[in-house]
């Protein structure tokens, strides 16, 4: 019984894969950290979306990118006021984005791993805001400064947290 | 066809995962009417429960493992000086009884003046203890969970306090838990009361977290500082709980002639570790007032200095006027068949009457005055009790009373009291009883008309008139 979950990019690409506690406990462990720890920090930090674009390079597979990006949304959506879904939305599609330019891009660089993290928080922002007013009929309202702080954060965030989480990879 | 699938795999499989998402989002978001958002779809609801049920004993097990350290910790720490500690607290029991002593004083004062006042006012008849356990932890959403749920009684919309101002109201129980809309998320609202200028509003929160009122015009003043509570008309929140604080006033540019007051909350809703959920309002006006409602007038009297009670054989009027209740006066009339027992008693000129409430005139005839006969009248409406007719036996003739209402007491509960109303400039009483020594020294003589109210129907209200009224009689009055 193959006791990990594959997670391997393309045949051409380096092989990433993570065992089960991994694959599940870290989306978990970042969401309890999330919604639990009372820090205010954390309002700005977005721990499921750093954990999703992680896998969901690590995979370059977009079909598991982003069904991860859709459980660790729903997930967290669980512990809003809002509808189900809003967060969900979001994240697959940053999974799905994250799979695809995994496979593009060299993303073991911290400074493509800034980057991109810097924009994935963008869009995960406005596919959020857009399905919040246009479906849900929200109030959001755009701050740019509070997104580009927020995305600032969390591309920082992505490089240290993102080489803690390398050595969770299991390479062939 | 199938190469149109595998090549574009990827892409469907992403529409179809967003189109699931978007029916599931549409399916809550078009609930049927009455419906809360969040709450409808099983699916939904389950997700929703699920996960806060899965993760909740987890929490709670880091929560209390992490009190567990800490409390010994504390423990430990407290008990260094431990002793020094006791004497202060000692002087500091004593020092607080004292005040409670006054407290309760101004407290049982406030609440009589209250009631004086038909005030209804919420009272919280029951709380329960929660502890924040979690957030939304997201910006876009203000909501804490605490650690009480169904099992605990909670129910949806119950409002949370703490002791420095209201916190939220509950939007989700789960069985273990409950999910607290904060009063700073955008979603919310309460209704509110500047202290101050009394002017009401809506309180709603920002996307920023923060507080603030919208509906309230810009050609109003209102000052920094100025403390905000609830006004109760949301019916979530009791009355007269703090909200904040007005840290901002000025005209909003998206809402021109409104103002933009921004509140600072009075709780720290950032960090907040115990709430009170408020399971139960109930509206209690006889609080702290006994068994039976207080009048003003009742405690008017009480305070004021009474009259010691007289000996009935002085109260003998010299002029030979007659004493005691004014219904009780020699009425020149013939008495009737419907008079109450000795409302047409003719007393003669030097009989004294002891004073007696049964006797008393229109009005008097009332519990308070009868438990008091000697106590002064109330009000000030120059009340025709028994006791007044006691205290200006002999001498009263000579000074009618100016506003004579022939009104009850007020402490009289029931139609008389009713009757209580010297909103209309009474007659001058007329001098005539004062010429005339067989004119009864009646205290109602100038207020008997305005006594015939249907209010007093069935008292003695009526035997008291005419003998009251001054006004001449066929019969020739005797002299």
């Amino acid at each position: 019984m193959n006791s990990s979950v594959s997670l391997t990019s393309r045949e051409e690409i380096e092989v990433h894969r993570f065992s089960w506690p991994v694959s599940i406990g870290i989306p978990l462990v970042a969401i309890f950290l999330q919604v639990f720890l009372r820090i205010r920090l954390l309002t700005i930090l977005d721990l499921p979306l750093l954990v999703t674009i992680f896998f969901a390079v690590a995979r370059r597979r977009p079909i598991p990118g982003m069904i991860t990006g859709a459980l660790i949304g729903t997930l967290q959506d669980a512990w809003t006021g809002h509808p189900i879904g809003l967060f969900g939305i979001a994240k697959t599609i940053v999974g799905y984005l994250g799979s695809s330019i995994g496979v593009k891009l060299d993303v073991e660089n911290p400074g493509s791993r800034f980057l991109m993290t810097f924009a994935f928080v963008l869009i995960h922002r406005f596919v959020y805001m857009a399905i919040s007013l246009q479906l849900v009929g929200g109030s959001e309202t755009w701050m740019w400064s509070h997104t580009l702080l927020s995305a600032l954060v969390n591309g920082l965030a992505a490089v240290v947290l993102f080489a803690l989480l390398d050595k969770l990879k299991l390479r062939n | 066809m199938e190469n149109f699938f595998s090549r574009y795999k990827n892409p469907l499989a992403l529409m179809a995962v967003l189109f699931i998402q978007v029916v599931g989002l549409a399916t809550q978001v078009k609930r049927p009417e009455g419906a809360r958002p969040g709450t409808t779809g099983g699916g939904t609801r389950l997700i929703r429960v699920w996960t806060v049920t899965a993760f909740t004993p987890v929490e709670k097990m880091f929560v209390s493992t992490g009190h567990f350290f800490s409390n010994g910790w504390h423990n430990y720490a407290d008990l260094r000086g431990v002793r020094k500690q006791n004497r202060e607290l000692q002087d500091q029991i004593e020092r607080l009884q004292m005040e409670q002593v006054r407290l309760r004083q101004d407290a049982d004062q406030a609440r009589r003046l209250q009631a004086l006042l038909d005030f209804k006012e919420k009272f919280i008849s029951k709380t329960i203890a929660a502890q924040v356990i979690g957030t939304s932890g997201t910006e876009q959403s203000r909501l804490i969970t605490i650690d009480k749920g169904s099992n605990d009684h909670i129910k949806i919309d119950m409002p949370v306090i703490t002791p420095d101002g209201i916190v939220g109201k509950v939007k989700e129980v789960f069985p273990l838990s409950s999910q607290v809309l904060l009063i700073n998320d955008h979603d919310s609202g309460a209704g509110v009361i500047l202290e101050s200028s009394r002017l009401q509003g809506i309180i709603k929160g920002t996307p920023l977290g923060e507080l603030q009122i919208n509906d309230i015009m810009s050609d109003e003043k209102v000052e920094p500082g100025e403390r905000v509570v609830t006004s109760g008309g949301d019916r979530i929140y009791p009355k007269g709980y703090a909200v904040g604080t007005v840290i901002s006033s000025m005209p909003d540019r998206d809402n021109d002639p409104f103002l933009a007051i921004k509140i600072k909350p009075a709780a720290d809703l950032s960090r907040l570790e115990e709430v009170l959920v408020i399971t139960k309002m109930a509206e209690d006006t006889q609080a702290g007032v006994g068994p039976t409602p207080m009048r003003a007038a009742d405690i008017l009297s009480q305070r004021l200095p009474s009259v010691p009670k007289q000996d009935p054989n002085a109260v003998k009027s010299p002029g030979g006027t007659t004493t005691g209740a004014p219904a009780a006066t020699s009425s020149p009339t013939p008495v009737k068949a419907n008079k109450p027992v000795g409302t047409g008693t003719e007393q003669k000129p030097g009989n004294p009457v002891p004073v007696n409430p049964s006797l008393a005139g229109p009005g008097t005839a009332t519990p308070g005055s009868a438990a008091n006969p000697l106590k002064p009248p109330a009000a000030g409406t120059g009340t025709p009790t028994s006791s007044a007719a006691a205290k200006k036996a002999g001498a009263e003739t000579k000074k009618p009373p100016s506003t004579g209402t022939a009104s009850a007491t007020p402490s009289s509960a029931g139609g008389a009291a009713a009757t209580a109303t010297p909103s209309k400039p009474k007659p001058t009483p007329k001098p005539a009883p004062k010429k005339s020594p067989s004119a009864t020294t009646n205290s109602n003589t100038p207020g008997a008309p305005e006594s015939k109210s249907p209010d007093q129907s069935g008292t003695n209200a009526p035997t008291a008139t005419p003998s009251a009224t001054p006004t001449p009689t066929p019969e020739k009055p005797p002299r």
